[in-house]
């Protein structure tokens, strides 16, 4: 048994987290790397990853629903929006302009924020398991403008439209998590503390994906109605998956905004939905990895552009000159998703799984 | 009731915009089965098109140029994006035109830039009066280019043969191909009209008002209309989009009475309807109900 690592000799070693020494090592490896980051990188870009990681909580929300289930939803920014506000009054000042209860320890935010969206997503999912496909993505995208819509306008919870509020505090048993002190600086704590939460939400994650309730989300995301003839309750998985993906959304939501302390309404727009299912799409739908890899991409392609504009001189930085990094930026959102759907539709997993393959039989792979 | 009557003609009016929009939806779901989301940019792409080809070239010229080059820019965008797709899982489409409305647009709104553009259109805000009831002379053009749009499109898929080939190939693809239609110049024509349309409603849509960037939520409020009348209904297009229309203007005219509901409440007002028809009738007004056959 020792010398034969791949042999398998019961179920649960099969459905193993980690079910190759390979594997082990990998994430073993990048844990540490992702540890260590914050002695090798300035603060700016700890900040950016800090933001990757709540975007890849949020990523991984919608690849349960959309990878997994095969739920098609636009509605993300919905139900981040919810998560964030939720988590913003419950943190606000009483005595602020907008309202705010003055809890202001994460432990109660965050799982608030969670547990509304994930009620919201529930509200919604009545719609959804009427409704398959592309009719699915219409709603969720009306769902986007009717959001916007209630976000604008409800101005003494989000402060109103262009005027914006103070995000949740970070806070924990009364110590403030993200200040700079001699031990390490703001933007430091504020990556290993998100860091932190993506390991635990993807994992949870991923071990929903491997247990009955994962297999019936594939089961029906394969083909509705035969997983409804082999016993799989559809309007209850569907259900299931839309509130366990916006939970995941309100807590994105609810920890994207602390990072830079403030944010408005007019965040959640459409555009919020299409760069979340560019992340599923491009990372690779139906893997937790591939909505991580896909989050980081994405989140970091801004940055990307601007280094690029070093490297293509008539790109410009000035947002009123054309064309500028904002215009590629966007462009390139759009381009991706085509690009990976036609090209590789298993998405950065899928280049990861061929490059895997091709040196698993090197010096043999033809 | 003068007031009843003029948000009525109003709401016909844009209405009528938006059974243009929803017509070519509707067009492409039949022939594809997909539902595109690349309308809106071929929208805004035909509108800019036009703001510089009216100076130029007069308005009446301009239009049919600009349609006919926003179809011929759908066409390109169908054969290199989507027709590689081909059996593919419809959603996985639509987001290839979700990718292709962003991309396009982003290019189209750099042709829009920081100038008030005008399409230039012969009415403006003029008014024509019947009697106590006043009403725009653009909305009375918008209902009569998508009166003579709707006969148009009835006579060729009534009575040309490319009509009937399409009329075939959305019955039963197979068989259509059986009897030697080309599937692909079905799907290409397709996309053609739909641009084409696209390009006439933003005209309409822009008439009398400037061009900008948010002209493209315009085209979006047509997917509750094709949800409304039903996804492969083009009479249910334009029902749905006239009625749309007629239900935003009167709560645009009676918003002050709705003041609970915050400003602006007419903008998603189709959305809030398109929530409520999808849980009377999940198939729109018009639609064919989906069986499945397993």
């Amino acid at each position: 048994m020792r010398h034969r690592p791949l042999l398998r000799t019961s179920y649960a070693q099969d459905l193993a987290l980690l079910d190759t020494p390979a594997k082990r090592w990998w994430t073993g490896a990048l844990l540490a790397l992702a540890l260590a980051l914050p002695f090798l990188l300035t603060d700016d870009l700890l900040q950016l990853l800090a933001v990757c990681c709540v975007a890849a909580i949020g990523a991984i929300g919608l690849g349960l629903v959309t990878g997994y289930a095969g739920q098609v939803s636009l509605g993300h920014a919905f139900f981040l929006g919810i998560g964030a506000y939720t988590a913003a009054a419950i943190s606000g000042d009483p005595a602020g302009r907008v309202i705010g209860l003055g809890v202001t320890d994460i432990a109660v935010w965050l799982p608030a924020a969670g547990l509304v969206a994930a009620l919201a997503g529930v509200l919604v999912a009545p719609l959804a398991t009427r409704l398959r496909g592309l009719y699915l993505a219409i709603v969720t995208l009306g769902l986007v403008f009717i959001g916007q819509h209630v976000f604008n306008e409800w101005s003494a919870l989000t402060g109103g439209a262009g005027v914006g509020r103070p995000a949740a505090t970070l806070e924990f048993l009364g110590q403030p998590l993200a200040v700079t002190d001699a031990t390490a600086t703001r933007d430091q704590k504020l990556y290993w503390l998100m860091l932190a939460l993506l390991v635990v939400f993807a994992v949870a994650a991923r071990n929903l994906a491997r247990s009955r309730i994962g297999r019936a989300f594939t089961a029906i995301r394969d083909r509705d109605i035969a997983a409804g003839v082999i016993g799989v309750n559809l309007p209850r998985y569907k259900t299931l998956a839309f509130a366990v993906s916006s939970a995941y959304a309100g807590c994105a939501g609810a920890l994207l905004y602390t990072v830079t302390g403030f944010f408005d309404p007019s965040s959640f727009s459409l555009l919020l939905s299409v760069q979340y299912i560019a992340m599923v799409l491009i990372g690779g739908a139906g893997t937790i990895s591939g909505a991580i890899a896909g989050a980081f991409f994405i989140t970091l392609l801004p940055r990307l552009t601007r280094e690029l504009q070093a490297w293509v001189p008539f790109i410009s930085t000035q947002p009123n000159e054309v064309p500028n990094v904002f215009q590629v930026e966007t462009i390139l959102y759009g381009v991706l998703i085509i690009v990976f759907l036609i090209f590789e539709p298993r998405g950065l997993f899928g280049l990861w799984v061929r490059a895997r393959a091709y040196w698993k039989a090197w010096p043999f792979s033809y | 009731m003068t007031e009843l009557t003029e948000s009525v003609l109003r709401g016909l009016g844009t209405g009528s915009v938006y059974a243009l929009l929803a017509l070519g939806f509707v067009i492409i779901y039949k022939a594809t089965r997909v539902i595109s989301f690349a309308q809106p940019a071929f929208m805004l792409a035909g509108v800019v098109a036009v703001t510089y080809l009216a100076p130029a070239v007069g308005f009446w010229a301009a239009v049919p140029l600009a349609a006919v080059g926003t179809g011929l820019l759908a066409l390109g965008v169908e054969r290199a994006a989507v027709r590689p797709m081909v059996g593919r899982p419809a959603f996985v489409v639509a987001i290839i035109t979700l990718g292709v409305d962003v991309a396009v647009r982003v290019v189209v709104n750099a042709f829009i830039g920081l100038d008030v553009r005008h399409v230039g259109d012969p009415w403006g805000l003029r008014t024509l009066s019947l009697g106590p009831v006043e009403l725009q002379q653009r909305h009375l053009a918008a209902v009569a280019a998508t009166g003579l749009l709707v006969a148009g499109l009835f006579a060729f898929f009534r009575f040309t043969r490319t009509g009937l080939a399409m009329r075939a190939a959305a019955l039963d693809q197979e068989a259509a191909l059986a009897h030697g239609v080309s599937v692909g110049a079905v799907f290409a024509v397709s996309w053609a009209l739909a641009g084409g349309l696209a390009a006439v409603a933003g005209t309409f849509a822009a008439a009398g008002a400037s061009v900008d960037a948010a002209l493209w939520l315009i085209a979006l409020t047509a997917l509750p209309v094709i949800i409304l009348g039903g996804l492969d209904s083009l009479p249910g297009a334009v029902v749905g989009g006239l009625a749309v229309g007629v239900l935003q203007e009167l709560t645009a005219t009676y918003a002050n009475d709705l003041a609970w509901l915050g400003g602006n409440v007419s903008v998603i007002t189709p959305y809030v309807l398109m929530l409520v028809v999808l849980l009377v009738r999940p198939y729109g007004l018009f639609g064919t109900r989906e069986v499945e056959r397993v």
